[in-house]
């Protein structure tokens, strides 16, 4: 089996091989000396202790850099988004629980590694008539802030299954259907997901490839989603990028350093009911489709009004900055930032980190695109359901776009350190 | 690690090769000549020596039997080096071949039936060919007996399926159509190894190249699939056509004995049954007409199962959680098959164009549950 070698060795050892703070390219740490996963170790180590600041937010200095693997919280939701996204969501096939549990145990050991910028395993120095370990197509790519971050969907929690039906938290609901939504059930649901996060979109891909691989048997692929534009930030410095429509969407995201909304809206509190849970956060992932063409021909009032926001700099309706407080009264009723604002859902707040997504044409030639939605909040009752609630009955938008795929998991807290592994308070 | 395990297996292979040798305890008769004789009676294959100089050797065979013989010269795992066929009562025979140092059999077949009358020798000299362990040697000869076996199996259900084609009755070779490529399917990976005979029998339509003439080039199983379960018609053509295709599974079946077979080649021949599955059954593009790609998959599942069974002890020694791992998944996907036939003792499958994208999806699962662990067993039997 593929048990990928855990990083184990003294943190003077691990700083001396990364010589600070830029992690090490994966074809460098290969070439140091051939003996492969001992120095892979020793640079895993390395780049987590790099960045062992007691916070998991992990600095975007370099594009190339390792984001921590370990901390209080999962990396991948706080995290200054990057550019790309692989997100998988998974079928658990076995119905033995030990079988789970070891795979979630491979399943981090192997994220330990490739977040470090690692294979996971022989790429090339194996036996000739076996394939490799690692399918290598990271191999001297840099770490490219890759975050791995896991979810439980609520087949997980199903009676008679895994032994968990006591421990399914009560934020984690089965979303109701919401007006206009044609869920397509190819591409919803999952009993696991992992949202794979990484500035060079083929270390994203490989990510997926390797669990995906490990889990064979275990788990099986349900559907995933590639995503290639951020269209929200979570950090306040950086400019808001724009979505498939030509808009910056997002402005009023969570920042990744703001620890006091952080606490409040998205990490799971230690009263908030399901211990296990603690630390971790509820995401909601929604495929929504944009119809192009149409968009494309409406006139500029229109999708500003439908916004509420100007395209140019976009700013709120009778401001001139894009981050103006936006002054909700003096957008349309049915605008979209008005509606999906704190103040007109009574304060709830998700943090978005949402991926724009082109799968090519459908059959009539239109284009397949749109906004590959990721929402991370405390209680999904109050975040995002509270939310579209609102915007499916109303939001001025929704001619223009349809959601299409939709799934709901539990993200449990963070991996603490080497000895720990994703689903450890749920499990153990 | 590696070239140090094998040169120990090489070792240990060597001394048992060395044990076989001087268990001979006779001590030949070289009769003055060069040549090495042999002797064959109905029931005994008597070898002038079992220890000659590697390099051209000459083998004078004499048939003082009454059946009609033939001998070969085998490598330890049945892989033929020399052969001759057709020494009938009484009369002799020469073969010359090039044999280079290592351990073979020579065996006499009285009435050119069965494994025959096998002596085990040894040419000497300079370069000795790779030594394996006498385990997997055991191994690869069971897996060329069951190659060979699907072969001679097929012949006559193939006759069978052409016979009716011949005979104009459409139904029947409607029937026999699918049992036909039951043993071509299992062995796949030998079968295409041979180069010319995979695209006379078994290519698809889409698989010619280009300038070929369907009309003229296209032959072998899914021609007359498709003038079967898609035209619904029988013609002189067809009828020419089933004739060619028995042409070439008979030289398919003469031919099998040559396949190069290794233990890693087996191991990965298992693997590449699945993956077969997973390229051309699970999306039924195999049998586009017929729609009997489950008849096909179990075959395919068959073979990769009869090639790990005869590597399984050398697997559970060097991996056991990889031996129990393909237990599981081998189990897991034959359970999961037997939801589609009403009775396990038959092929008849459910029709593939039955089975629901929810099913095609739960098959495609089973086969990557079971693909990922066999694409393993090659590293597992070469350690």
């Amino acid at each position: 089996m593929t048990d990928a070698q855990e990083p184990n060795v003294s943190e003077d050892e691990a700083q001396e091989s990364t010589g600070g703070a830029t992690a090490p390219s994966r074809r460098a740490v290969l070439g140091w000396g051939g003996a492969g996963l001992a120095l892979g170790a020793a640079a895993a180590g390395g780049a987590v202790a790099a960045f062992n600041g007691g916070s998991d937010i992990a600095p975007a200095a370099s594009a190339g850099a390792a984001v921590a693997f370990h901390g209080e919280h999962q990396a991948g939701i706080a995290s200054a988004v990057q550019d790309r996204l692989h997100f998988a969501a998974f079928d658990v096939k076995t119905k033995d629980r030990e079988e789970l549990v070891k795979l979630l145990k491979d399943w981090t050991a192997a994220a330990r590694l490739m977040t470090a910028g690692l294979p996971v395993g022989d790429v090339y120095e194996g036996v000739p008539e076996a394939p490799p370990t690692d399918t290598g197509e990271a191999l001297g790519l840099k770490p490219s802030r890759l975050t791995l971050t896991i979810g439980f969907g609520p087949g997980l929690f199903a009676k008679d299954r895994f032994g968990l039906d006591g421990k399914r938290p009560e934020a984690l609901v089965d979303l109701e259907a919401f007006p206009g939504d044609n869920l397509d059930q190819a591409r919803s649901g999952g009993d696991l997901c992992v949202q794979a996060c990484a500035d060079d979109p083929q270390v994203a891909v490989h990510a997926i490839r390797q669990l995906a691989r490990i889990g064979f048997g275990k788990v099986a692929v349900r559907w995933s989603q590639l995503g290639f534009g951020k269209t929200s930030s979570t950090t306040p410095d950086e400019q808001t990028p724009r979505n498939m429509m030509g808009f910056k969407d997002g402005t009023r995201n969570i920042s990744g350093t703001d620890t006091a909304a952080l606490d409040k809206h998205v990490w799971v509190g230690a009263g908030d009911g399901s211990d296990w849970m603690t630390g971790g956060s509820y995401l909601v992932a929604r495929r929504i489709r944009m119809h192009i063409e149409t968009w494309d021909r409406t006139s500029l009032r229109e999708q500003e009004d439908i916004f509420g926001r100007d395209k140019g700099e976009g700013a709120p309706v009778g401001k001139s900055k894009e981050r103006d407080e936006p002054f909700l009264k003096a957008m349309k009723p049915d605008s979209h930032v008005r509606l999906a604002h704190p103040d007109s859902n009574d304060g709830a707040t998700i943090l978005r980190r949402g991926y724009s997504f082109t799968d090519g044409t459908d059959g009539l030639g239109r284009l397949d695109a749109g906004l590959f939605f990721l929402a991370y909040q405390r209680d999904v009752r109050k975040g995002f359901v509270a939310i579209q609630r609102r915007l499916s009955k109303n939001d001025a938008l929704n001619e223009y776009i349809q959601h299409v795929g939709s799934a709901v998991f539990a993200v449990p807290p963070g991996v603490r350190d080497k000895d720990d592994w994703w689903g450890r308070t749920l499990f153990a | 690690m590696r070239p140090a395990r094998l040169t120990v297996l090489a070792a240990a292979a060597a001394v048992a090769a060395l044990t076989a040798v001087t268990g001979c305890a006779e001590k030949s008769d070289k009769g003055g000549s060069d040549a090495i004789h042999v002797t064959a009676t109905d029931s005994a294959c008597e070898v002038s020596t079992t220890d000659f100089p590697a390099g051209k050797v000459s083998i004078e065979v004499e048939n003082k039997g009454s059946k009609v013989t033939e001998l070969y010269v085998l490598f330890p795992d049945d892989r033929i080096v020399a052969e001759r066929e057709n020494i009938g009562p009484g009369t002799k025979a020469t073969i010359a071949a090039e044999i280079k140092a290592g351990d073979y059999l020579f065996a006499c077949k009285p009435g050119m039936k069965g494994d025959g009358i096998r002596t085990k020798v040894k040419a000497t000299g300079k370069g000795s060919a790779e030594k394996r362990s006498p385990e997997l040697d055991a191994a690869v000869a069971a897996y060329r007996k069951y190659v060979q076996e699907q072969a001679d199996a097929t012949l006559p259900k193939a006759q069978a399926f052409a016979d009716a084609v011949k005979a104009g009755d459409l139904e029947a070779a409607k029937k026999a159509y699918a049992p036909s490529r039951l043993g071509w399917e299992r062995t796949e990976p030998v079968a295409e190894s041979f180069g010319d005979i995979d695209p006379k029998v078994d290519v698809r339509e889409d698989g010619l190249e280009a300038g070929q003439d369907p009309a003229k080039d296209w032959t072998g199983w899914h021609r007359l699939e498709k003038s079967l379960f898609q035209e619904n018609k029988i013609d002189d053509n067809d009828k020419k056509l089933a004739d060619t295709l028995i042409t070439d599974l008979t030289a398919w079946q003469k031919k099998v004995g040559e396949a190069e077979i290794t233990p890693t080649s087996m191991a990965n021949g298992a693997k590449e049954l699945l993956d077969e599955v997973a390229t051309g059954k699970v999306t039924g593009e195999e049998e586009r007409y017929s729609h009997t790609d489950l008849v096909d998959f179990k075959a395919n599942v068959e073979g990769a199962e009869k090639s790990y069974e005869l590597l399984k002890a050398v697997t559970a020694k060097n991996d056991p959680e990889l031996a129990k791992q393909l237990d599981t998944q081998f189990a897991a996907l034959n359970t999961l098959l037997d939801k589609y036939r009403a009775d396990k003792n038959t092929y008849e499958f459910t029709s593939y164009d039955k089975v629901g994208e929810t099913e095609r999806k739960e098959l495609s699962d089973g086969v990557s549950a079971l693909a990922e662990p066999l694409s393993k067993l090659a590293a597992a039997v070469a350690k």
